[in-house]
């Protein structure tokens, strides 16, 4: 399983509330969450991303609310993976759990730019700028967590055994 | 080597007799908890993977608070699906407009959490129960989903921070200052992955409204769950009002904390966190010049009866600024009448405070006070990210009822102290 994209790159503590406004949580419709990712910190991130892309950013992302929207919004925008130092702890459990990959790697999120091409191989958590030609090893997911992402989630996994 | 209180909850909910940080357990769970924006997602998933029955109809809590009364009709179709759920399932606790509450304040004072209990929701705010001396920590849909189904989840055993309290708090300052505080000091990732350990002498002196204050916050420290010790104050609390038995854990005198804060009541000052994140904390007299347009005081975090009491106590026979609007949100039904038996709103109302039902409403910019560009509110709630409130341009600073309530006379954030 692996990941290729261009790198959308964010700072620190980047909460629930700015990757999805709680105006837009009166409906659980992935596409209506997706048009309004990230929204309150980057307008121009919808028109921008393009299927695969990865998030790149700074410690705690995701802390804030456990709405699980905030993790569906960027999985539904086309994001295939979100590295950074750190994670919220609700944040972490919410991507695993709806299929969103996610890497904690502190020397990749600190060095890789924004609209660099990165590559993930998640079997071994090799993390390659493509652009500088750089690599960074992250702890690679156990098998079954790499189930739960390649099924969509952990009760898609469940229901398919 | 010892356990925390956490630990040892954990252990007992895994069917260990030991548990150390690190180790990944799965522990049965005493109740599982969803909103009006989380069990939507949930009831999906939970339909999606084929279920068709719930663990345990008692051990369910759906609670319809955050958009509700309806704000709009998406919300109103999202409370529907939830209501649909709780009668197909015939779930004890549900909680419609009319029952409802703010579920951080309904469930513990309607008993329904108790000591030594084991609690997942998909709310955020989830470990304010760790107040009552119980596990709890939030989670997603998903999370939730597999909760109600199976009745028990899979966690991480935390390690913690040792918080020790001496003393007693000034006038004025109250629970809330002591979590802003903490939050400043060891950061919104402070915490992260942990549990925040609260003991002390300091402990007895709290209320529980205090302590529940602390303990909602603990997730603004990045915390896994904030947890007290089970004392006399919590059991007189919880005296012909919990529903089960409860089981009284204590850390063992050898338990191991990563680190340790220790924190003086006696010299705690009231407590401003500036925008946008709660760790941009500064004393009252730090805080200069700082106009508002917007005062609210309610929330799962200062929503409850001693904080209405501190507000209307400042808020006696004072009116609020010219150019302020202040709102004032009791966190369940119950803390409403007695607020209107003990002449409290009649206290707002005179004040010119408005006085609504309990809602979550304007803490996530939901409806019931939603800030305007450029607009600045001191907000009792607990979050003052980028557009928490509203406008992405609008201010949020988070405060004690007391600060809250003497802001709204002055119309700049005001030390209580300094009123006339």
């Amino acid at each position: 399983m692996n990941a290729h994209g261009f790198v959308h790159r964010y700072g620190d503590n980047v909460d629930t509330d700015v990757i999805i406004p709680a105006r837009y949580l009166n409906t659980a419709s992935h596409e209506e969450l997706a048009a309004h990712c990230m929204e309150d910190i980057d307008k121009e991130f919808v028109h921008n991303v393009k299927q695969g892309d990865i998030i790149v950013a700074g410690k705690n992302f995701g802390c804030g609310s456990s709405r699980e929207h905030a993790p569906i919004a960027i999985k539904a925008s086309g994001i295939s993976c979100v590295i950074a130092p750190t994670f919220a702890r609700i944040f972490y459990r919410n991507s695993i759990n709806i299929g969103l990959a996610i890497l904690e790697c502190p020397e990749a999120a600190a060095e890789i730019q924004g609209g660099d091409e990165v590559s993930v191989d998640f079997d071994t958590g090799v993390i390659t700028d493509v652009t500088t030609g750089k690599t960074y090893k992250a702890q690679p997911f156990p098998p079954f967590i790499q189930n739960i992402i390649e099924k969509g989630g952990l009760l898609n996994s469940l229901k398919q055994g | 080597m010892g356990m925390t209180m956490t630990q040892k909850i954990l252990a007992a909910h895994a069917g260990l007799d030991h548990v150390e940080p690190g180790q990944l357990i799965e522990a049965k769970l005493d109740l599982v908890l969803g909103n009006d924006i989380t069990s939507p997602v949930a009831i999906n998933e939970f339909e999606k993977c084929g279920a068709d029955s719930v663990f345990d109809k008692s051990r369910i809590a759906l609670v319809l608070d955050h958009f509700t009364p309806n704000k709009d009709i998406k919300a109103a179709e999202q409370c529907r699906q939830v209501r649909r759920f709780a009668s197909k399932y015939d779930i004890d606790n549900f909680f419609d407009v009319g029952r409802v509450g703010i579920e951080h304040a309904l469930l513990p004072e309607q008993g329904i959490v108790v000591p030594g209990d084991c609690v997942i929701g998909a709310d955020s705010h989830t470990c304010t129960y760790g107040a009552l001396g119980a596990f709890s920590t939030g989670v997603g849909s998903t999370d939730m989903a597999a909760g109600m189904i199976a009745g028990k989840t899979w966690f991480k055993v935390p390690q913690a921070i040792r918080v020790t309290l001496h003393g007693k708090l000034p006038k004025w300052v109250s629970g809330k200052d002591v979590i802003l505080h903490l939050i400043g000091e060891i950061g919104v990732d402070g915490a992260l992955y942990e549990s925040l350990e609260f003991t002390g002498d300091g402990v007895k002196s709290l209320s529980m409204d205090d302590r529940l204050c602390i303990a909602n916050m603990a997730i603004e420290a990045g915390a896994k769950n904030g947890i007290f010790p089970v004392d006399e104050v919590t059991l007189a609390y919880g005296k012909d009002r919990f529903r089960r038995e409860p089981v009284i854990y204590t850390a063992d005198d050898d338990a191991a904390y990563v680190s340790e804060v220790t924190i003086n009541l006696d010299e705690l000052r009231p407590t401003v966190a500036f925008p946008h994140l709660p760790e941009n904390t500064r004393t009252i007299d730090e805080v200069g010049e700082v106009k508002i347009d917007q005062v609210v005081i309610g929330s799962c975090t200062n929503g409850r009866m001693e904080d209405l009491r501190t507000a209307a106590e400042i808020l006696k026979g004072r009116k609020v600024a010219d150019g302020v609007r202040c709102i004032i949100i009791p966190a369940t039904q119950k803390i409403y009448l007695d607020a209107v038996h003990e002449g409290l709103v009649d206290i707002f109302i005179n004040a010119g405070a408005i006085f609504s039902m309990p809602t979550c409403g304007p803490c996530l910019g939901g409806h019931m006070g939603v800030l305007g560009k450029g607009e600045r509110a001191v907000s009792t709630t607990n979050r003052n990210f980028v557009g928490r409130m509203g406008h992405v341009e609008s201010e949020v600073y988070l405060a004690s009822p007391a600060v809250a309530a003497a802001s709204a006379v002055t119309g700049f954030i005001t030390d209580p102290e300094k009123l006339d």
